[in-house]
């Protein structure tokens, strides 16, 4: 069967027997390996990507159910010029150590800057509660997302 | 200069195993030390820059490379730093030399007349047009270091105790980083069926059913009690492992118990008993105070299940892996696949943290088990999640009991630490076994136990002896010699539950003659940079304005030195209790010596925190019939960004002193401060990790 979707702006089809999920579709068909494995049960939020501008965890979502929609995984973040506001404030930030988490922390953080441009911290916590960083490196996680906001805000304005 | 030698270079004297100059103009300082999300390759960076008067963008790293690069075993226990950094600085120091020689040498001048300005040589301040690469092929870097070329004064560092950013975090917020993204095309991804346990056998294999059910072309490859499935379709062979695990039948299964997972069963099981120390006093000590405490098994939880990637092409073996040793990886593999180690090269790819011994090394070991048999092949493993949580090693359960007499004041005069403990350290090699030679016709014999032994650091034994004047003390270790699971190396081996013990105990002892926590340290305390962490920490956090006890709300201290010789961390914990445990805040001042990467080295102690709240009040490794049960995420929870603290941590300067590896530094001090915390909260102490809702409520009794 084929089934066609939208991802980072670009229009794709892929040929699947059976039923396949978006997240190896996206890793293992279109070479977007960014959004990442980690548990395969909607536990972790390493496979986050956006559909339709809302974040859903792409490893246990079968690939039919997003035909005709849009994704956005952490490959459409940046241009090819220039990081999003958020990859930059997590440079800044230094917020990360293995970097496995970020992927998807930086999708939801996308989703919540998007709807919401002025976050609490507690919004933030909220936003990011389905996401687990064994690392420990939520402090400067949850400072980085703030210091994006703000730095989004400072350029719209 | 009569220091002896880093282990690293006296395994690797030759000075072109570390440093080269490469034309681009750029030197390449190759380290066996891999990044494993702490930051060394960028510090080892700054090092060099810094000894050899580079900019840093002159210095590339190579990390992790059998071929090319030294053999500094494991990247492990905070030594990255303390010993591969400090190997780094004397092969610079003495390459820096030997490059002013040959420039004197040209310009018919004395080396004393020539300094060096980022990489150029100014001869009595002058630019003399020579640099490092216009004498590199007169430097003879096939000698063996000497050692006796004394690097520069700590005063005199540049790069070092700056905040370099992290070389590998840009790719690492862009989506390409990790071996677990290295998808060529043509790549045959395997999955194993893994033998419950060492020694079971598998009797049958429904081959039918599996393909019934995993559709999709696939091959089973099936040697004594190893199963791998094969193909192109990552989601088939997954699909065909899950459903194998219900088509398999096994015999001489071990079966485990509910009890087995906890601490208390270690007490009263067959073990060596090792004592170290001053010999126990022929008396009982007058005054005796006994308390017992303990952490049960617990997971290195990486986030990313363990991969790796394999090839075998023309007689020749290459594999990738994100284990911590890609020199004793390479010997593993030689050794279990019968090869000699020349045709075998291993490479470092990221992975994600993985917070000492994990799967990773067994799954390089699957992959190249299956490359061997399938020559040409591109093969990559990639453990499923129920996989890692199930068959990596695991962080010991310790069961630790304190008796300590006290003099006439109150304080303790004879101290005994007595640990009962599985092994902390089984990698393979070195104790343990790769899991699929276990599974293939010829398993190694099961080696005997053994653990570090405390003047190394110790395991079980790491951080038993209190950092307080006591006059008289010693460890009775009671090594588990059948323990129910494989347990091996998690982030501070014993040091957590020690610290965690000892500074309970100090709380309690201070709460019995009626002096404060923190009063009652300094009594006994005279090392002067742990006092100072201490006065520290407690004027950041108003400890002085600590309330009574029993409110629901609590402040709680901890101390440690990192392995009695390493770096110093002071932790003061806010916690609040309604059921369950919250902790509200974290106060940390550490001493690690002279800092390479200041933000960097504070990275790593937010996350040695984080960790060691999460262990202390959330994590147990569960066991049933089957092994361990705990295969999930919501089976083994860990901290979430909700119940993170808000965190002030903070390096005192290093005066000069040497540096310490800080990975690892504020795990024991934060479980102690939690659980003083708690029992200032609750007016009563929880001697069990982890403080569950459960236990609250007993201790509440
Ligand atoms: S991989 Fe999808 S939530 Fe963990
Ligand atoms: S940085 Fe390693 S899991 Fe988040």
């Amino acid at each position: 069967m084929s089934i066609s979707f939208t991802v980072n702006g670009e229009t794709r089809s892929v040929e699947l027997e059976g039923s396949t999920s978006l997240l190896e579709v996206l890793r293992n068909h279109l070479g977007l390996t960014g959004t990442r494995f980690g548990c395969g049960l909607e536990q972790c939020g390493s496979c986050m990507v956006l559909v339709d501008g809302e974040p859903m965890q792409a490893c246990s979502r079968d690939m039919a159910t997003v035909a005709g929609r849009s994704v956005t995984t952490i490959e459409g973040l940046s241009t090819k010029d220039s990081l999003h506001p958020l990859q930059q404030a997590f440079l800044d930030e230094q917020a990360g150590q293995c970097g496995y988490c970020l992927s998807g922390i930086l999708i939801s953080a996308k989703a919540l800057l998007d709807r919401n441009p002025n976050p609490s911290r507690t919004e933030i916590v909220a936003a990011l509660d389905r996401h687990l960083c064994r690392c420990g490196a939520h402090q400067r996680i949850l400072k980085a997302v703030e210091r994006a906001a703000s730095a989004m805000r400072g350029r719209s304005r | 200069m009569t220091a002896p030698l880093p282990t690293s270079l006296v395994d690797n004297p030759r000075l072109d195993r570390w440093i080269r100059f490469l034309p681009d103009r750029t030197v390449r300082i190759a380290t066996g030390k891999v990044e494993i999300g702490q930051g060394i390759v960028t510090a080892l960076g700054q090092i060099a820059a810094d000894e050899l008067d580079l900019p840093y963008a002159r210095v590339v790293v190579l990390s992790g490379n059998t071929d090319e690069g030294p053999d500094e075993l494991y990247t492990s226990s905070s030594h990255s730093i303390e010993i591969g950094g400090s190997a780094v600085r004397l092969v610079c120091a003495e390459v820096r030399a030997k490059a002013l020689e040959r420039v004197a040498l040209r310009l018919n001048c004395s080396p004393t007349d020539i300094t060096v300005a980022e990489g150029r040589f100014i001869q009595n301040g002058v630019e003399t047009g020579q640099d490092y690469w216009t004498v590199a092929g007169e430097i003879d870097l096939s000698q063996n270091v000497k050692g006796t070329t004394a690097p520069k004064a700590t005063i005199a560092y540049a790069i070092v105790g700056q905040d370099i950013p992290r070389l590998d975090l840009p790719a690492k917020v862009s989506g390409a980083a990790f071996i677990h993204d290295v998808l060529e095309p043509g790549t045959l991804h395997a999955r194993v069926l893994r033998q419950p346990n060492r020694g079971a056998r598998l009797v049958s294999l429904d081959e039918a059913a599996i393909r019934r059910v995993a559709k999709g072309e696939f091959r089973i490859l099936r040697e004594a009690n190893f199963v791998a499935f094969v193909g192109k379709e990552e989601g088939v062979v997954n699909a065909a492992a899950i459903a194998a695990e219900h088509h398999a039948e096994w015999d001489k299964v071990r079966r485990l118990t509910p009890e087995q997972q906890e601490a208390a069963w270690l007490k009263g099981q067959p073990s060596e008993d090792r004592p170290y120390g001053v010999p126990a006093p022929a008396m009982a000590p007058r005054n005796l105070v006994q308390a017992t405490y303990s952490r049960p098994y617990v997971a290195h939880a990486s986030l990313a299940p363990s991969c790796a990637l394999a090839e075998y092409l023309d007689g020749h073996l290459t594999i990738q892996s994100h284990g911590q040793g890609m020199h004793p990886l390479r010997r593993n593999v030689a050794a279990a696949l019968g090869i000699p180690i020349e045709s075998i090269t291993a490479k470092h790819l990221h992975g994600a943290g993985c917070y000492g011994h994990n799967g990773a090394d067994d799954a390089a070991m699957d992959t190249a088990l299956i490359a061997m048999r399938l020559p040409g092949e591109r093969v990559r493993v990639r453990w499923r999640r129920e996989e890692e949580f199930a068959f990596e090693p695991v962080g010991p359960a310790m069961l630790i009991t304190l008796h300590v007499g006290l003099d006439e004041l109150g304080y303790p005069a004879d101290w005994t630490t007595e640990i009962w403990s599985p092994t902390h350290v089984q990698r393979p090699g070195s104790g343990g076994a790769l899991l699929a030679a276990e599974a293939l016709a010829n398993p190694p014999a099961p080696a005997k136990p053994t653990d570090p032994p405390v003047e190394r650091g110790g395991g079980a034994t790491r951080n038993a002896i209190p950092l307080y004047d006591v006059p008289a003390h010693r460890i009775l270790h009671h090594l588990t010699q059948n323990p129910p699971i494989r347990t091996s190396a998690l982030r501070g081996l014993g040091a957590l539950p020690n610290v965690f013990a000892i500074e309970s105990m100090l709380d309690d002892l201070a709460a019995r003659i009626g002096q404060d926590p923190l009063a009652y340290r300094l009594a006994i305390l005279s090392d002067p940079r742990a006092r100072r962490l201490l006065e520290q920490v407690a004027e950041r956090c108003g400890w002085a304005s600590r309330g009574t006890a029993g409110t629901g709300k609590g402040l709680g201290l901890g101390l440690a030195k990192y392995k009695n010789k390493s770096a110093y961390a002071a932790v003061v914990a806010a916690v609040t209790i309604d059921e369950e445990v919250r902790v509200e805040r974290i106060w940390c001042v550490a001493d690690a010596g002279v800092v390479v990467n200041p933000d960097g080295a504070r990275n790593q102690l937010e996350g040695g925190i984080v960790q060691a709240i999460s262990w202390t009040l959330k994590e147990q490794v569960r066991f049933d019939g089957q092994g361990i049960s705990s295969r999930d995420w919501e089976s083994y929870p860990i901290l979430r960004f909700s119940e993170v603290p808000e965190m002030q941590v903070e390096l005192v300067d290093g005066a000069g002193n040497p540096p310490l590896g800080i990975g690892e530094c504020t795990c024991g001090p934060t479980a102690a401060a939690v659980g003083n915390a708690v029992a200032h909260a609750l007016g009563a102490r929880i001697h069990d990790m982890p403080f569950t809702r459960e236990r609250v409520m007993k201790a509440l009794l």
